[in-house]
């Protein structure tokens, strides 16, 4: 059983059925960080896209890149709105903005302690929570402060 | 356009004098095809409003109460509703409701797009356009909610797995909409220095509107500061209970008609002025990626708004701006013009906002919060009591009103109505 930050029973994540980002899912699953990048512009873009936003080209590549970031925003629910949070206490969420990748953003649980201060341009890096004993296995990508 | 210039944009929240300008339409003149002045809502009508899943009656019979209130308030006989305009996907459909009540010709029915109560004046000015347009004299707007009666917004989803969107957010403990627009608040605060006293005075606001209103879920539980203050947090740093809108059973509705049918009616005719729908750049990006992240999306359609009505923030007398969350009306009131960023603290304390003296009087019935979540209809109803002078919270002479619906989803839409004199 692995420690994971949200108690088990929270809704699994699952690629879409029509395929569009299962590279992302298969990348957690390696430890690894996969986004979308235009390959006629250059163009960074999240979430997962069939096509550039800027250019509208359908050259749309999967580029590995580093699990590092910024905080953007946070917040800390305390009302639990799902069964398996009941009881679970307050916990804390961060929207990063990665700088290595056209500042695109990504949310994620902020690991540590459950009252920690939360700093806006406070820099986190990724950790990879694997769900191994889910029905269909999936890895979340989580966040902590850089030390 | 360039990402650039669309970050660019995004500034213009900052650069205040800027955006008030832009919103004040200087340069911008009246564009030709206004709706402005074609269209009157001739009736308004609602339920009781109950504690969510306190009514006694169905949804549906709770939503004939409420059309049928209207027709009465507007002087029509039922049978004359030719049309029905909607939003949020409610679960009412035109044709069940015109058979329901043996309407003859069915000529007009409209769902606007798009979640929460961001379509509610949409789907005014929808109703209008079909009026204006001559597709059908006499449009009902509605909304029925019965919330008791079917799954509660506030509450995750039941689903074991999730895709897409809520792929990314779900399994992090961000489902409900508390959730989902608390990141949006908070950078705003945090980059204009916004006081959490602003967010207290909102509350304020709409339970002391509400002492007045006997139509109030919350008539007869005032809420003072110490109360918000103690209050649990919803989700921190931005939304105690109190910061949160209601969830309740209830029905609302008004009737369209034109402004010469409404001449001849019962009601003193309140016009519909302008109105505007939409959103900025990406602002439905997945995983929260809108490009104006700290924004209630009105970046865009607030100057809109005020093009199509000729008219501008300084020329409102009261003010109906939808309380999701009361972070949402601090966004959207920015975005509207009526203060800058910057100038939160100052512009947003109970007396500035409190009915009848108020510098702009907010949320009058008491709104979302403390008077019953009709999902921001109710609030279009109130508009058109003061400016029939009917309102339990009456701003005096009022003549243009102004409705902000559902601020931070997409689309977003708001309009101005008038009194005959502001033709």
């Amino acid at each position: 059983m692995s420690e994971t930050y949200l108690p088990a029973g929270m809704p699994a994540p699952v690629p879409s059925a029509d395929g569009l980002d299962v590279p992302y899912w298969e990348g957690t699953r390696r430890g690894e960080l996969w986004v979308q990048q235009c390959g006629s512009c250059g163009n960074w873009q999240w979430g997962p896209e069939w096509l550039c936003h800027k250019c509208t080209s359908f050259e749309i590549k999967w580029v590995q890149v580093e699990g590092s970031g910024v905080i953007y925003s946070w917040e800390r629910p305390w009302h639990p709105v799902h069964p398996a949070l009941k009881g679970r206490g307050a916990y804390t969420v961060v929207l990063v903005e990665l700088p290595q990748a056209g500042n695109i953003r990504m949310i994620g649980n902020l690991l540590g302690p459950d009252d920690q201060e939360v700093v806006i341009g406070g820099e986190v890096e990724a950790v990879f929570e694997a769900h191994d004993d889910a029905d269909t296995p999936y890895t979340l990508v989580q966040w902590r402060p850089k030390t | 356009m360039t990402r650039n210039e669309f970050v660019g944009f995004g500034e213009v929240v900052s650069g205040a004098s800027d955006f008030v300008a832009k919103c004040l339409g200087r340069g911008a003149p009246m564009s030709a095809r206004s709706i402005r002045g074609k269209v009157a809502i001739a009736g308004i009508g609602e339920s009781t409003y109950y504690k969510h899943g306190q009514s006694p009656d169905a949804e549906l019979v709770l939503l004939l109460q409420a059309i049928l209130r209207a027709a009465e308030d507007a002087g029509i006989e039922p049978h004359e509703i030719d049309g029905f305009a909607s939003y949020s996907n409610d679960r009412n459909d035109p044709s069940r409701i015109a058979a329901a009540l043996g309407i003859p010709d069915l000529r007009f029915s409209n769902m606007h797009w798009g979640g929460g109560g961001g379509g509610v004046a949409a789907a005014v000015a929808n109703g209008a356009a079909a009026v204006a347009e001559g597709y059908a004299d006499c449009v009902v707007v509605f909304r029925a909610l019965a919330q008791g009666q079917f799954r509660r917004f506030g509450q995750g989803a039941p689903d074991p797995t999730v895709s897409g969107d809520a792929a990314y957010m779900s399994p992090y403990g961000v489902m409900s909409p508390s959730q989902k627009y608390a990141m949006r608040a908070t950078r705003f605060m945090h980059d204009y220095g916004v006081h959490r006293d602003v967010l207290k005075a909102i509350a304020m606001t709409s339970y002391q509107h509400a002492q007045n209103n006997p139509r109030a879920v919350m008539h007869g539980r005032p809420l003072d500061a110490e109360t918000y203050d103690d209050s649990r947090w919803i989700v921190e740093p931005v939304n105690r209970l109190f910061d949160c809108c209601q969830e309740n059973d209830g029905a609302a509705a008004l009737i369209l008609v034109s402004a010469e049918r409404a001449k001849d009616l019962k009601q003193k005719p309140v016009y519909l002025l302008g109105a505007a729908q939409g959103s900025d750049h990406r602002c439905g990006a997945p995983v929260m990626n809108a490009s104006n992240f700290r924004s209630s999306s009105f970046a865009t359609v607030a100057p809109r708004l005020y093009q199509t009505a000729g008219v501008t923030a300084a020329d409102i007398d009261v003010l109906q701006s939808y309380e999701n969350f009361t972070t949402g009306v601090m966004m959207a009131v920015v975005e509207h013009g009526f203060c800058a960023p910057e100038e939160c603290n100052e512009f947003f304390t109970l007396e500035n906002l409190a009915a009848p003296d108020g510098k702009m009087p907010l949320n009058t019935s008491g709104g979302n919060l403390a008077e019953c979540y009709m999902h921001g209809l109710g609030l279009q109803l109130e508009a058109v009591r003061q400016l029939r002078g009917q309102s339990c919270n009456q701003v005096e002479g009022a003549k243009l009103a102004m409705n902000i619906a559902g601020p931070m989803v997409t689309p977003v839409s708001s309009l101005i109505m008038g009194s005959e004199e502001t033709l």
